[in-house]
């Protein structure tokens, strides 16, 4: 009893709620997080301010020029023209082949395939193709798109061209759609399913008018990743064939030249970044900027895209 | 007449297979006395999910116009009980039906019964509200629109949301997201939502656990009032409202098999709920509705 009064004596209720120990580990793992935070942001911050201040002379000395212009050999007059419109293809190809593809075969995968071991194999084997190395892909296209369905891909170029980069890149990003695509239909709530299936939807309806809303920020935004992940590949474009040094075709963006030779940002990156000439570091650099901006785009749509149907909610 | 007599007199004519309109409302034979009309039949029914058995051996027979309460302890296959009356664990794939429940005479498990018609007409309130993210008219209408039912879906859900007693309270905003209303409007919405494809049975797991006691005096009012309409099973942790609710109440309790160390749910008793509470013909009922068990 004399204890328990002294416990609650205002005093010392004060003193001992007011003592406490010191979380030495604690505040050594805030500022272990907070330094990782700031490695990182360190490092992005100097990445772009390095392309930025290479391209700088580029991009606010001729933008226009550089931007519809040819490849050559004179840095000062070389311009990314014909690589944006390659790069526009691959994207093109990339939204009407790989989203629906991967998007349609998730919709599979979670919603309709039983839960067998089959179902869990395939599954299993989706996800170790999102982890193969893109050349693989390159080498994979090039037998496939470059080589095998060359009448198709284009006869004239051996193959070479936009249209068997967009197959490719397609390809390469479709587990990727899959598995982020299967993860947002997996976030869907069951009990949203069951009040479906319990006014007597059937599965199409149940998935039609709810499973899929629900699901479509996140597919959005899995698959929107996975674009700007094809958009900036550039071994598969080397393996494929992408145009190098000089490209007389691709002025326009007539459909007709879909099957002729292209050349696509990445490459143009790579190949100016292996040249010995002082001008092409800041062609390099301010095609990496338009590159980036690019891929900005790309996200941003994705993110207003995700917002307009989260509100739907 | 055999059960199986019965299923072979249905007419096997559409490509979904039998058709249950065999609502005795809508025929107009068989009228025969009040709360006399067998709705379902249980025969021996056992549920298994994978090699699990969840329940087994349940006999029992539901009549229409009645409210019939599934009591008992928590893991006794209540809920799973329930969930075999509108094919509703033909979701879990695991999940395995034996012996037969017929609806109107017809075994909802023949291979020809469609699930998505039993559900039209059997239809379910869960034990969450769950509520589509969409607004409440979209709510109630999207069940008549699917069936294609007949008739204007405006009407349609002015009529289901003032048998749900809801109506007064969201007639201003029919067209904001039902998720801004509240735990217990969500449940009357769900409601409102399975009386609207006009169901003959509704199903309620638990529909008050998530709610208050006054959205679950208005959901037991609601109840009281529909009952002149419909069948109602309802799965109920509350005795009290099981005693408050019900016409029929059927006891379950799990049975621990030491050896696997699994728990199967048996039908103990069933019978009128004032004998139920008041004189139980089981010891483990007693204990149960006494508060000596569970």
């Amino acid at each position: 009893m004399v204890a328990r009064s002294a416990t609650s004596s205002p005093e010392l209720v004060r003193r001992r709620l007011q003592a406490g120990r010191f979380d030495v580990a604690g505040l050594v793992f805030r500022v272990l997080l907070l330094a990782a935070l700031g490695i990182t942001l360190v490092l992005l911050v100097t990445l772009l301010a390095d392309v930025l201040s290479g391209g700088w002379a580029v991009l606010a000395g001729r933008l226009g020029d550089f931007l519809t212009g040819r490849l050559g050999i004179t840095p000062t007059r070389v311009g990314i023209g014909q690589g944006l419109r390659g790069t526009f293809f691959i994207g093109v190809f990339v939204v009407l082949i790989a989203f629906p593809l991967g998007v349609g075969a998730a919709i599979y995968l979670e919603e309709y395939a039983p839960r067998s071991r089959f179902t869990r194999f395939i599954d299993v084997n989706i996800r170790n193709l999102a982890g193969v190395p893109s050349v693989v892909y390159g080498l994979l296209g090039f037998a496939i798109f470059v080589k095998g369905l060359q009448f198709l891909t284009g006869p004239d170029a051996n193959g070479a061209t936009v249209v068997s980069a967009g197959l490719t890149l397609a390809v390469l990003v479709l587990p990727i759609v899959i598995i982020t695509s299967a993860e947002a239909l997996r976030a869907v709530p069951e009990n949203l399913r069951e009040a479906g299936f319990g006014v007597g939807a059937t599965r199409w309806e149940v998935v039609r008018h709810h499973v899929l809303p629900y699901a479509t920020p996140g597919i959005l935004t899995g698959t929107v990743l996975s674009l700007a992940r094809a958009l900036g590949e550039a071994a598969p474009l080397i393996l494929v064939g992408a145009v190098s040094g000089f490209l007389t075709e691709g002025d326009s963006y007539r459909l007709t030249e879909l099957r002729e030779r292209f050349t696509a940002m990445p490459m143009i990156i790579y190949t100016w970044a292996g040249r010995p000439q002082a001008g092409f570091r800041s062609a390099t650099a301010a095609a990496i900027v338009v590159l980036l901006v690019v891929v900005l785009l790309a996200n941003t749509v994705a993110i207003l895209l995700r917002n307009k149907y989260e509100k739907r909610r | 007449m055999s059960p199986d007599a019965k299923l072979r007199s249905v007419p096997a004519t559409s490509p979904a297979g039998p058709r249950l309109d065999l609502r005795p409302s809508l025929t107009g034979e068989n009228e025969e006395p009040e709360g006399d009309v067998p709705v379902f039949d249980v025969k021996d029914l056992s549920v298994y999910y994978g090699s699990f058995r969840a329940v087994r051996n349940v006999d029992m027979t539901v009549c229409a116009r009645q409210i019939t309460a599934f009591i008992g302890p928590s893991g006794c296959g209540k809920t799973t009980m329930l969930r075999c009356f509108n094919r509703m664990n033909d979701l879990v794939e695991v999940a395995r039906v034996e012996g037969r429940i017929l609806y109107h005479g017809v075994d909802l498990y023949h291979p020809d019964v469609n699930p998505v018609e039993v559900r039209r007409r059997i239809g379910m309130v869960f034990q969450k509200p769950n509520p589509f993210p969409k607004s409440i008219w979209d709510n109630v209408a999207f069940g008549p629109k699917i069936a294609g039912m007949k008739g204007s879906l405006d009407e349609i859900v002015e009529r289901s949301l003032r048998r749900a007693a809801l109506w007064d309270e969201v007639k201003d905003r029919l067209r904001d997201s039902a998720m801004g209303l509240s735990g217990g409007q969500q449940q009357r919405l769900c409601i409102a939502r399975a009386l609207a494809v006009n169901p003959e049975v509704i199903l309620m797991d638990e529909p008050c656990s998530a709610l208050d006691p006054i959205a679950t005096g208005r959901i037991e009012d609601l109840m009281e009032e529909i009952k002149s309409e419909y069948t109602i099973i309802i799965v109920t942790h509350n005795m009290q409202q099981a005693a408050r609710v019900s016409d029929m109440c059927a006891f379950f309790t799990a049975e621990v098999n030491e050896q696997s160390d699994t728990r199967t749910g048996i039908l103990v008793e069933f019978d009128k709920t004032e004998k139920m509470f008041a004189n139980p013909s089981d010891e483990r009922t007693e204990n149960y509705v006494t508060g000596r068990f569970g």
